[in-house]
């Protein structure tokens, strides 16, 4: 039974190797002495030669355990897996249906899991030890645990679609305002135009106020070293986690209360840039971080200042990267409802003016629809969190594309830029050289006319040639000891 | 046998001496160094200020209250005598970020340890943008999934809870009797179990991310090693990626627990506010810091402002002190340096 596990499955060259070494070994079982004269001479100090000596196996005749499968699935393991589910399934059902008569659809799947996991072990175990029972188990769960989350976002996207679908058919829901309609109104009247304008005009001054300085504040975490910094870094890290309803007091605190402000969007939109800064900062210094070594070492050996490799080489360098760890802070700024509520207030007219009167945002409006229990209500709540949803769905989408491709890989219009830009470069230094070499002529006729000097040889590249190495005079201070 | 051949020195040759390796910076490199430190003593200062401003507004309420904020349960700022107090939100605060970590911690491992041990290569990026995704969901979706959707698939789960663990205080309900058939469903609903299993669906995506990123730099030859012994799978994870990983988990971990302390508006959705704080977390009815404050502050007058920011202010400091930690975990994990908030 034990060629049940396949033993197809070698899939990594290293394990193969070390494989092939042992199969060899268990071919010649006994001490092997080469032939005497490959018997290396006794060298001239009387050392004896080197010799292998290969360990004795004590059964020769066994064959070795089989190969363990790694990540590849085998035909038998699939089947074992299949007749586990449809076994459980069927158990499942029988307690369900005849022996306890229980109901629900969450006990349900709770229990068929239970006993899939059972059976499935069970079957394991016939055919392999233990570690491999517990690794298949283990496995399984790890996968129920991924299909646990999977779900939950799935139901949570879906569910918000379905609820809020009456009121996404209708074209007013996205032209009108809440002025005219109250919340006993039919969906046909009212709409959300005030909040998408507001959501997108506090989005927007937020990305102003905290996309610039989180994109230098990274460029510091990853360019200095020292306590200081990782002082910085942790506190960034402290303030990933801050409640929003913190950062929304705080502005409440200062622009409100101490300099006498009036709620706006403003207001909100500063403490919507409190919550997006760490959460761009600490991606946007992983993102750099990722920037190779070599290439901020080749502009340093260029000659390049600190300033100039950032600019030409490591921010260019992880461009994408940068821009996905901005959208996923916008994709989280724009969803924060707290602040919003704090600092700039509930509202159903459209709102156009950022330094003045309450500002709706759509999570905002989503919050005040659902908690009013009506239906007609609830379905404009619904609609709104969809409608949110899709912006957020679009940023990630973007952010996803941006961010698919690795710091430093080029698109192909990337490529054939970079490609013009260098010829013009080697253009432009030739122009150069030339023109030096020009100079350099007419400055040697000049001092001495009657014998010129032997010209520098014409060659473009070598014109401004490095000086010669220089000796090999004295070896490093290592190797003298 | 080896034989050094040594440079034969002459005697003249003066010692050598070490090149000097200091640098010196161009005025350019000057000012791209002042204004990166600027921005990182700006950000220091946001952070600080949030702390002094809290603190100025609340000196007013915690003068007046004293030592009571702590002892005090009821919330009644302006009613005489009554006072204020964080002796109920608080632990009810602490109750829902622990259940929500308690109930995301192992989903989140296991999904880390799915995406870099299991998965297959081609479906490991979908997996890591669906995590991603999940950290981008607003939180007013959670809630609205949560009270609307959940609500009613987890009263079942409570009733059982219930039922055959009441004995523990965590799962017995007064009020709830699980015998009688005409039981209503509504002492179960709006309760700190719902709150606590909806902030986990939030906080296991930041769980996660962490937890990824520790398991991903495990080193190879270390993997390597253990499969050549002939580990399983599973043989490898548990004595290979999880030691590596201790710390990256812990301050995952705890990452997710600041996170969860926080979480506004997805509690004030689905509980209905109650001031006496209980251990039974099946029970309807339950509170939190910030959902005090998201539901006061609108009718608040000067004092109960002032209070308020106490409470912002207390769960401010919870939260930084809880973030610390966690930031002192990953940075000290073996491989925490590169790991994602």
């Amino acid at each position: 039974m034990t060629d049940l596990l396949g033993q197809s499955s070698v899939r990594e060259a290293t394990t193969d190797e070390l494989w092939a070494i042992t199969t060899k070994i268990d071919v010649t079982p006994t001490v092997v002495h080469p032939p005497d004269e490959l018997w290396a001479p006794a060298g001239p100090n009387g050392r004896p030669p080197a010799r292998t000596t290969l360990p004795v196996r004590p059964s020769p005749g066994t064959s070795p355990p089989a190969q363990r499968p790694i990540g590849k699935i085998s035909r038998n393991e699939l089947l074992m897996m299949f007749g586990a589910m449809l076994s459980s399934l069927s158990i499942t059902m029988l307690v369900f249906g005849r022996l306890a008569a229980l109901s629900g659809r969450f006990g349900f799947v709770v229990l068929w899991f239970v006993m899939f996991v059972v059976i499935y072990g069970l079957l394991i175990s016939m055919v392999d030890n233990r570690p491999a029972v517990v690794d298949r188990v283990m496995a399984t769960l790890l996968t129920a645990a991924t299909a646990i989350a999977g779900i939950a976002v799935l139901s949570v996207i879906l569910n918000t679609f379905w609820e809020g679908r009456s009121a996404l058919a209708k074209w007013n829901f996205y032209t009108q305002d809440m002025s005219a309609a109250g919340p006993l109104d039919p969906i046909s009247v009212g709409g959300i135009s005030h909040a998408i304008v507001g959501t997108l005009i506090i989005i927007g001054l937020s990305m102003i106020f905290s996309v610039p300085l989180a994109l230098v504040c990274a460029v510091y975490l990853t360019e200095t070293r020292g306590k200081i910094t990782e002082f910085v870094r942790s506190v960034v890290t402290a303030m990933t986690a801050l409640p929003s309803i913190v950062a929304g007091l705080f502005i409440f605190a200062t622009w409100v209360l101490i300099l006498g402000q009036e709620r706006s969007g403003i207001a909100a939109a500063f403490a919507v840039s409190i919550m997006m800064l760490p959460i761009i900062i600490r991606s946007a210094d992983v993102v750099l971080r990722l920037v190779p070594g070599n290439l901020r070492e080749a502009s340093a050996a260029l000659g390049a200042p600190q300033y100039r490799t950032v600019w030409h080489v490591v921010l260019p360098t992880a461009r994408p990267g940068l821009a996905t760890s901005v959208i996923l802070g916008v994709a989280r700024g724009i969803g924060e409802t707290a602040p919003v509520l704090l600092v700039s207030g509930i509202t159903g007219t459209m709102n156009t003016n950022p330094l003045a009167n309450p500002m709706m945002s759509l999570p905002l409006a989503t919050f005040q629809f659902v908690r009013t229990p009506v239906e007609a209500q609830q379905a404009r709540g619904f609609a709104t969190a969809a409608v949110l949803m899709i912006l957020v769905l679009i940023l990630f989408a973007v952010a996803r594309i941006l961010g698919g491709r690795q710091a430093g890989q080029l698109s192909k219009r990337q490529r054939r830029k970079a490609v013009s830009r260098s010829t013009h470069d080697m253009a432009r230094i030739e122009a150069a050289d030339h023109e030096r070499y020009v100079s350099a002529l007419d400055a040697s006729a000049a001092a001495s006319s009657p014998t010129p000097s032997t010209p520098p040889p014409p060659s473009s590249s070598s014109s401004s040639s490095p000086p010669p190495p220089p000796p090999p005079s004295a070896p490093s201070a290592g190797s003298s000891s | 046998m080896s034989v050094t051949f040594l440079p034969e020195r002459t005697e003249t040759e003066s010692p050598i001496e070490a090149r000097e390796l200091a640098t010196r910076r161009g005025i350019g490199d000057r000012v791209f160094f002042r204004g990166a430190g600027a921005s990182g003593f700006v950000v220091l200062t946001i952070m600080g200020a949030v702390g002094v401003f809290l603190t100025w507004e609340a000196v007013q309420a915690l003068s007046a209250s004293g030592f009571s904020f702590i002892t005090t349960s009821e919330w009644l700022p302006d009613a005489s005598g009554a006072g204020f107090g964080i002796a109920a939100v608080m632990p009810f605060t602490i109750l829902i970020a622990f259940i929500a970590v308690a109930v995301a911690t192992p989903i989140a491992i296991g999904t880390a340890l799915f995406i870099t041990e299991v998965a297959p290569t081609w479906l490991r990026s979908s997996l890591i943008s669906m995590v991603d995704l999940m950290a981008a969901v607003p939180s007013v979706v959670y809630g609205l999934w949560g009270a609307f959707l959940l609500q009613n698939q987890v009263v079942g789960l409570s009733r059982w809870l219930n039922t055959w663990f009441g004995w523990f205080p965590l799962f017995s309900v007064s009020g709830a009797d699980p015998n009688s058939p005409l039981s209503t469903a509504t002492v179960y609903t709006a309760s700190s179990f719902i709150a606590g299993i909806v902030v986990a669906m939030m906080v296991m995506p930041i769980q996660c991310s962490v937890m990824r990123e520790v398991f991903s730099q495990v080193p190879i030859g270390e993997r390597e090693g253990a499969f050549a012994l002939g580990s399983t799978r599973w043989g490898m994870i548990s004595v290979v990626s999880l030691p590596f990983g201790r710390g990256g988990m812990i301050g995952g971990t705890m990452l997710g627990l600041g996170r969860a302390l926080g979480e506004t508006i997805a509690v004030v959705l689905i509980i209905s506010p109650r001031f006496d704080f209980t251990i039974q977390a099946l029970e309807a009815g339950s509170n939190s810091v910030s959902s005090l404050i998201a539901t006061r502050y609108s009718e608040a007058t000067g004092f109960e402002l002032s209070a308020l920011m106490a409470a912002g202010l207390a769960l401010f400091a919870i939260t930084l002190v809880v973030n610390f930690i966690a930031s002192y975990f990953v940075a000290r994990s073996r491989s925490g340096a590169g790991s994602e908030a």
